[in-house]
């Protein structure tokens, strides 16, 4: 147990320091857009979910909606639903309790590591999920705070570039998903749309006019060929 | 509590119920209709497009390029090259801008 613990972590290295730079960004930029400290730490504890918590960020410092803030969130982190989906065997293995703790932990490459880990639907142990999901949650956590305290520190953002780093980062997730079915013509589209409503009605509606028709292109082109789910996500 | 905890506190839940969902209710159906997949497979980029879309309204070329860069580098690196790549050139022409 101890040592399926010990060999989880050390799976999370890589991940750790990549994700490092974004954990203190996102601090910063929580503190740069008017959050405490206590909410940065409070929102990267309880979400959880970087890209997410970067469009949060964003529509916090646009003074959006509540609701459109936790409707876009919700957006970005429905493909967990998928992840989730996939892991079933292994869910299925663990105690009511493990399966409360393990979804929570469910990021992105906690998703591609466990699949990885547990190649032929062989379940995932406990242990080794928990301690990959523990070092990522600590440190990404940590960050936040760091980051928060050293973003208030920034007197001039616009000289480092600060109050620009969102939509680069969002440009390169965008791009991230281009090996998908349908990707160009769903960003080309909702792209004009999202434009077309923030020079018209304006801000925040750009979010969820562009998202809709987005959408809304991918249900209406030719459907691809059925495919079993767990199929489907584990070619990617 | 203010706005703001709560709007977090009400993201949180909405992202549990993400990663608790598949599990609970997606795993029990065999196949998911192509057209709920091809909406699923969209969402992500779908959204994210739509919230860096003012940014290439309101950006001046400094910041077009940036996001130029970015893209390109995107096509051949990974997650953490594009970003400070995309960052260092932003930067640069925004002190090139400042200077002309």
């Amino acid at each position: 147990m101890v040592s399926d613990f010990r060999v989880g972590i050390r799976a999370s290295v890589p991940v750790l320091v990549s994700a490092l730079p974004f954990g203190l960004l996102f601090g910063a930029l929580a503190a740069d857009n008017g959050l405490t400290t206590a909410e940065a730490v409070l929102f990267s504890a309880l979400v959880f979910a970087g890209a997410s918590q970067m469009v949060g960020i964003e529509l916090f410092g646009s003074h959006a909606l509540p609701w459109l803030i936790v409707a876009s969130v919700f957006a970005v982190n429905f493909r967990h639903v998928l992840y989730s989906a996939v892991l079933t065997p292994t869910f299925r293995q663990w105690s009511a309790w493990q399966r409360a703790v393990g979804f929570h932990l469910l990021t992105d490459p906690q998703f591609a590591l466990a699949a990885k880990h547990g190649e032929a639907g062989k379940p995932v142990g406990f242990a080794w999920y928990l301690g990959m999901g523990a070092a990522i949650f600590v440190t990404w956590v940590s960050e936040a705070w760091i980051g928060a305290e050293f973003g208030k520190l920034i007197e001039n953002p616009r000289a480092l570039g600060i109050d620009f780093l969102l939509p680069i980062y969002f440009t390169g997730l965008v791009m991230s998903f281009r090996q998908r079915a349908r990707w160009l013509p769903t960003v080309l589209v909702s792209g004009a749309a999202a434009v077309a409503a923030y020079l018209t009605v304006g801000s925040p509606w750009h979010v969820s006019a562009g998202a809709a028709a987005g959408i809304a292109l991918a249900v209406l082109l030719p459907p691809p060929a059925s495919t079993p789910l767990l199929q489907a996500e584990a070619a990617h | 509590m203010n706005t703001t905890v709560l709007t977090i506190l009400a993201a949180a839940a909405a992202t549990y119920a993400t990663r608790a969902g598949g599990y609970l209710v997606l795993a029990r159906m065999r196949r998911i209709p192509p057209r709920l997949q091809a909406a699923l497979e969209a969402v992500p980029a779908a959204v994210l497009t739509a919230i860096v879309a003012p940014a290439l309204v309101d950006g001046g070329w400094p910041e077009l390029g940036a996001l130029g860069v970015a893209a390109l580098l995107s096509l051949r690196t990974g997650m953490t090259t594009m970003f400070i790549g995309g960052a260092v050139t932003l930067i640069l022409l925004r002190t090139i801008a400042g200077a002309l």
